[in-house]
């Protein structure tokens, strides 16, 4: 239920002005809910980030969840986190 | 990615035909300002708490809806997780709260100049609310007053 509970916490926020986004595991039920903004990510639920003590993995999550406040297209906007070897 | 037909039969089941309500935020915010210059707030659903906080009351009927704030100072050891869901994997939020509260690598992007910077108190709510009537009533009116006052202009939300 983290998903939906996230989602209606999202909604309030982003109608109040301001910008949010958020990561998702369960793209089934953020659809349902719906968000602004979201990115999809392949792991596991309890997983959002990837893995732990995995830094480099977790800031390629947030740079790419953090791209979508910015994107100039008609809301909402989902990606697929897209994992790249550094 | 998880897929609602891969997690447990009984998480499943209840998830299969449960009325999911719909968030309401269109036409949707858009950015004062560049992301370099605006104030980020964090809010994850893993249930975490400090030593000086109650923690979350996992027997309270379709959830307990209270939240507490984690305050960008606070040390990630300090956090305990009392989300008790048995809907997925703990291991990985306990080794690594980092996993579900990235509040060290938002003070790295703030220390790179990426986000301007962090509101001081971040929240923690315990995502598994069957029974979202009081969320949505009580709790989420009072968190839109917190990030205002905290003047948070990007908000990240990170569920588990």
């Amino acid at each position: 239920m983290c998903h939906q509970t996230a989602a209606l916490v999202q909604g309030a926020l982003e109608s109040a002005g301001m910008v949010t986004v958020s990561i998702t595991m369960l793209r089934e039920i953020t659809e349902k809910v719906t968000v602004p903004r979201a990115l999809e990510v392949p792991f596991d639920l309890g997983y959002p980030l990837g893995a732990p003590n995995r830094p480099d993995l977790q800031r390629a999550v947030l740079c790419q969840a953090l791209e979508l406040t910015t994107v100039r297209e008609p809301l909402p906007v989902m990606r697929v986190f897209k994992e790249t070897s550094s | 990615m998880a897929r609602i037909d891969d997690l447990p039969l009984a998480t499943r089941v209840f998830l299969k035909g449960y009325p999911f309500r719909t968030s309401q935020w269109r036409p949707g915010a858009s950015l004062a300002a560049p992301l370099k210059d605006c104030r980020l707030g964090l809010v994850t659903t893993a249930a975490f708490t400090l030593p000086d906080q109650p923690v979350f009351d996992e027997s309270k009927r379709g959830g307990d809806v209270s939240f507490r704030l984690l305050p960008t100072t606070s040390e990630p050891q300090a956090y305990t997780m009392s989300h008790r869901s048995k809907s997925f994997d703990h291991e990985g939020v306990e080794k690594d709260s980092e996993l579900a509260f990235p509040l060290s690598r938002m003070m790295e992007f703030v220390s790179e100049g990426v986000v301007g910077g962090l509101v001081d108190q971040h929240v923690s709510l315990n995502g598994s609310i069957t029974a979202p009537g009081r969320l949505v009533r009580e709790t989420i009116p009072r968190l839109v007053g917190h990030f205002r006052q905290q003047r948070a202009d990007v908000v990240l939300l990170v569920p588990v």
